[in-house]
């Protein structure tokens, strides 16, 4: 495939001092480099909470130090931040980032199976593609990180998600077997996914038959040995995580008595449960909050699109965090890959309907990390963490910011995309020679 | 039956006790039709009368706002008067009349009323299912017969949601399944039992069209169109029969020989688009496939008012603005498509910057209740390039310029005297995500009050739903 070269060098050139490096190494040769932001209003989102002018030392791709003052080490580029706010790069969450280019050309898009029965094994680390041109366009909003999956689902279990990086580079996926996601809510129309006995009938019986599969798993694969499960094997073997409650299971759920229903489930077979959407779970905060169960939302959806979410309304998010529940949010959820960007646009209005603005940023940061199980290297700004860091040339939360320097695993981005391109190419209509095609 | 058949009963009555007064409405260079009666030698186009009548509203003073009146103009400290449902001063330090409301707009901001020039509230309204979806009568690729405002739902609780993101008077299209969609509605967003109800009084009429993928998505295995060629074909046919039905009309009413034509509900809308009393709201996301319509415009000699969804108006902005027509966008949406796959944020900038009519729109009801933070992207991403948009400025792109794609900027749109107290106090710059509308103004008339849970209109389908208690529909 062509590898724009050219664009690369001159980005590079652009940038100055990591744009050599990038060209010949773009990985390893800027991420040995050290890179010290100077004079940063830091919202570490950690521990040492937010920092009134203070550094942040990036080297070998990893946040060395934080605090005030910091020396260079020689040879480091420096940045000054004049002020400006610094976040850990942010995270989406239940997106199909990186498996959809264009969701209605078909064979650009691999976020649905294209199945009846159960899919869990549909693993989107199967599909990610690092050229896809939504990743530029994500990050150069601040977006770092995605809980990427599929969108649609086959029958009950839609399949496996990952955790992918949004740099540079080969392989983005930073975990394979994240989660595996399940869809209980009715989707209309006809058939028997209509009527919520059936959707629990195979949700149960899938799991059940994932348990019992297990457990006599080595025996099934003796030869001679058997099964007598309706799923296919590769699912069975997709949900061994989630039956061992490593990994969490993904559930899309509206209602408030269906979210019960699972949570209670959750509890009796010790699943570590994430409920996804939920736009009537502020009626069942306190019994989240107490079986620690997070939340994934798009806090904008404020109306009722069927009678599973009469409740809906935009202090769900608040409501969930007073309560103590682990909030994560979805960026626009009609399209939560073509407009990862939206993310902190969702964050930010949960904040105008009553969230507190900290526990918003840590609901693209801190929150997912440790629900996606990533917070030991990503999710906030403190020593050995992954480098993902943002400069903002404003309340990074606000509709009219952006970011003005991003940072992967230490590594500038560089701040274009296909979007860029399409802006440059066309900004001057007025000027006729070379023609537009040629610029 | 021909039109003249159509003249109802008391319409009779009203033209026999006032014909005198009445005179100038049988002259069809002054005027294009009378209320559900059928004049001579016209196509009767206000068939479903608008019934609207503001409610009662008190002399209004907003004072020491920050004011942002839509002719690109910020008055600092600036005050609005409302009185008769109509802005009766804009400036500073107004006298309040005896007995005035007055509102202390220190910190706060004045702005016009928001208008989604493209919408689908009520259409396809929330909750969405078989029972509820309005919006498409993709039952043929070319339906000009129908209109939105009979599939109107007034009861969907998207239009109380919008009220609190401070819309106040909304264009409701059919859908882009179809060439020809059918003619759109404006509509105050006024709580009512009836769409007539809602109708903004005196806006014109428009006609839906659609470019593109989605006709041949519908279409392309039934019968066609299946290509972008079989689109252009279908548009050309469609107005040629048109413009054969116009001229059999016309020879009618010149000699009044024999019988009326047939009337053709259908035609009789492309009729009037020919005879420009209808406008074109073309959903068209392509600059090629805009240039293509401008040629069909010309061709037919009617008039595109708008091309919607116009993810590449960026590319053609110099063209738009030739042909004084307006593109209707959003502020950051693509990809989802191919026709959308080279939308751009700074789109509406760069329109806007070519001095071509730029327009934010909606065309979903959680876009709808947030268009000034859809207008505050579209800007910053332009002052990012360099443009130094102000929000003086920036405000046009939701109030003034879809009330002038729309027809009805005589009436609405800025805030200057005399035109329809359709009005908004925000609690912040309306260019920040933490901002709220906090009192909203129709025809002089506050109908949603943030502060107030009894000045919240809740739709019926939201009583007595038990997850809903006592919230108020619009601030949900």
């Amino acid at each position: 495939m062509r590898t724009p070269l050219f664009k690369l060098l001159t980005i590079g050139l652009s940038l100055c001092a990591f744009g050599g490096a990038a060209f010949a190494q773009p990985q390893d040769g800027q991420a040995r480099m050290a890179t010290l932001i100077k004079h940063a209003h830091l919202y570490t989102v950690g521990s040492a909470g937010t920092l009134n002018d203070a550094d942040v030392l990036i080297q070998s791709g990893k946040i060395v130090q934080v605090g005030a003052n910091l020396a260079a080490p020689s040879g480091a580029k420096v940045m000054d931040a004049h002020g400006k706010p610094v976040t850990p790069g942010l995270m989406v969450s239940w997106a199909p980032l990186g498996i959809n280019e264009l969701d209605l050309v078909a064979e650009t898009n691999d976020s649905a199976p294209n199945q009846s029965l159960d899919s869990a094994a549909f693993d989107v680390a199967d599909a990610i593609n690092p050229n896809s041109s939504l990743i530029p366009v994500a990050r150069i909003r601040g977006v770092t990180r995605s809980l990427t999956t599929p969108v649609d689902c086959g029958d009950v279990f839609c399949g496996t998600a990952a955790v992918i990086h949004l740099g540079q580079g080969p392989d983005l996926i930073v975990k394979r077997q994240a989660g595996v996601l399940a869809e209980l809510e009715p989707n209309g129309g006809s058939g028997q996914k209509n009527s919520r006995p059936d959707i629990w009938n195979k949700f149960r019986e899938t799991l059940d038959d994932a348990r019992e599969y297990w457990a006599q798993r080595a025996g099934y694969h003796r030869p001679g040995g058997s099964r007598d499960q309706r799923s296919n094997r590769i699912d069975l073997d997709a949900l061994g995580p989630v039956i061992q409650g490593k990994e969490p299971l993904l559930v899309h759920v509206e209602r408030a008595s269906t979210i019960r229903q699972v949570l209670q489930y959750a509890q009796t077979n010790k699943l570590k449960l994430v409920i996804m959407g939920a736009g009537e779970a502020w009626e069942v905060a306190s019994e989240l909050a107490a079986a620690h169960v997070p939340v994934v939302l798009d806090n904008d959806l404020n109306l009722p699109f069927s009678f599973s979410d009469l409740g809906a309304t935009l202090k769900n998010a608040a409501r969930l965090d007073a309560a103590g529940v682990t909030v994560v949010f979805q960026p626009q959820n009609d399209d939560p890959a073509h407009y990862a960007r939206t993310i902190t646009q969702i964050a930010g209005n949960a904040v105008a309907n009553g969230m507190k603005w900290d526990h918003a940023l840590a609901a693209i940061t801190k929150n997912p990390a440790e629900v996606w199980g990533i917070a030991d290297t990503y999710g906030t700004l403190e020593p050995g963490k992954d480098a993902d860091v943002v400069i903002w040339d404003g309340d990074p939360l606000e509709v009219t910011s952006a970011p003005t320097a991003v940072f992967i695993k230490g590594v500038a981005m560089p701040m274009t995309s296909r979007q860029t391109e399409l802006r440059d190419r066309y900004r001057d209509l007025a000027k006729k020679n070379p023609p537009h095609g040629y610029r | 039956m021909g039109p003249s058949n159509r003249l109802p009963v008391w319409g009779a009555a009203a033209i026999v006790a006032l014909t005198l007064a009445l005179a100038w409405w049988l002259i069809p260079s002054l005027h294009s039709s009378s209320s559900g009666a059928q004049v001579a030698d016209q196509f009767p186009n206000d068939d479903f009368p608008s019934t609207y009548k503001p409610r009662p509203s008190k002399p209004t003073l907003i004072r020491g706002a920050t004011v942002l009146t839509a002719t690109d103009k910020e008055i600092g400290s600036g005050d609005v008067l409302i009185v008769d449902g109509k802005i009766e001063a804009v400036g500073q330090h107004l006298d309040a009349p005896q007995g005035a409301v007055v509102i202390d707009g220190k910190n706060k901001f004045v702005t016009p009323g928001i208008i989604d020039i493209h919408s689908h509230l009520g259409v396809y309204p929330s909750p969405s299912n078989e029972a509820t979806s309005d919006g498409n009568e993709a039952t043929k690729p070319s339906t000009p017969e129908v209109r939105s405002e009979n599939s109107v739902w007034p009861q969907d609780p998207g239009f109380t949601r919008a009220l609190a993101g401070g819309v106040t008077a909304m264009q409701i299209l059919p859908g882009s399944a179809n060439l020809i969609g059918g003619r759109s509605v404006v509509l105050k967003n006024v709580w009512s039992t009836t769409t007539q109800g809602m109708k903004f009084p005196g806006a014109p009429y428009d006609l839906k069209m659609a470019c593109g993928e989605n006709p041949k998505r519908v279409y392309g295995e039934k019968g066609g169109p299946q290509t972008l060629m079989g689109d252009v074909a279908g548009y050309r046919a469609a107005f040629a029969k048109a413009a054969a039905y116009r001229a059999s009309w016309r020879k009618y009413w010149k000699t009044k020989a024999g019988d009326p034509p047939d009337r053709d509900i259908g035609l009789e809308t492309l009729a009037l688009v020919l005879d420009k009393k209808i406008p074109v709201q073309m959903h068209c996301y392509r600059g090629d496939q805009m240039a293509t319509m401008i040629d069909v415009m010309h061709e037919f000699g009617f008039r595109i008012a708008a091309f919607h969804h116009a993810a590449e108006a960026y590319k053609v902005a110099d063209l738009l603005k030739k042909n004084d027509i307006c593109a209707v966008m959003w502020a950051d949406w693509w990809g989802f498509k191919m026709e959308a796959y080279d939308g751009i944020p700074e789109n509406i900038a760069m329109v806007d910057h070519a001095g071509a009519c730029a327009t934010i729109h909606s065309d979903d009801p959680i876009g709808i209740q947030r268009l000034n933070q859809e207008v505050a992207k579209a800007m910053a991403a332009g002052r990012r390039m360099g443009y130094p948009i102000t929000r003086a400025h920036a405000i046009a792109w939701m109030t003034r310029n879809p009330a002038k794609a729309l027809g009805i900027l005589d009436k609405t749109g800025t805030l200057e005297a005399g035109k329809m107290a359709d009005v908004v106090v925000w609690d912040h710059d309306p260019f920040s995500v933490y901002a709220h509308a906090e009192k909203v103004f129709i025809d002089g008339a506050l109908l949603y009050d943030r502060s107030n849970p009894k000045l919240s209109p809740r739709s019926d389908f939201e009583l007595g739903q038990e997850q809903n208690g006592h919230t108020g529909g619009a601030g949900q």
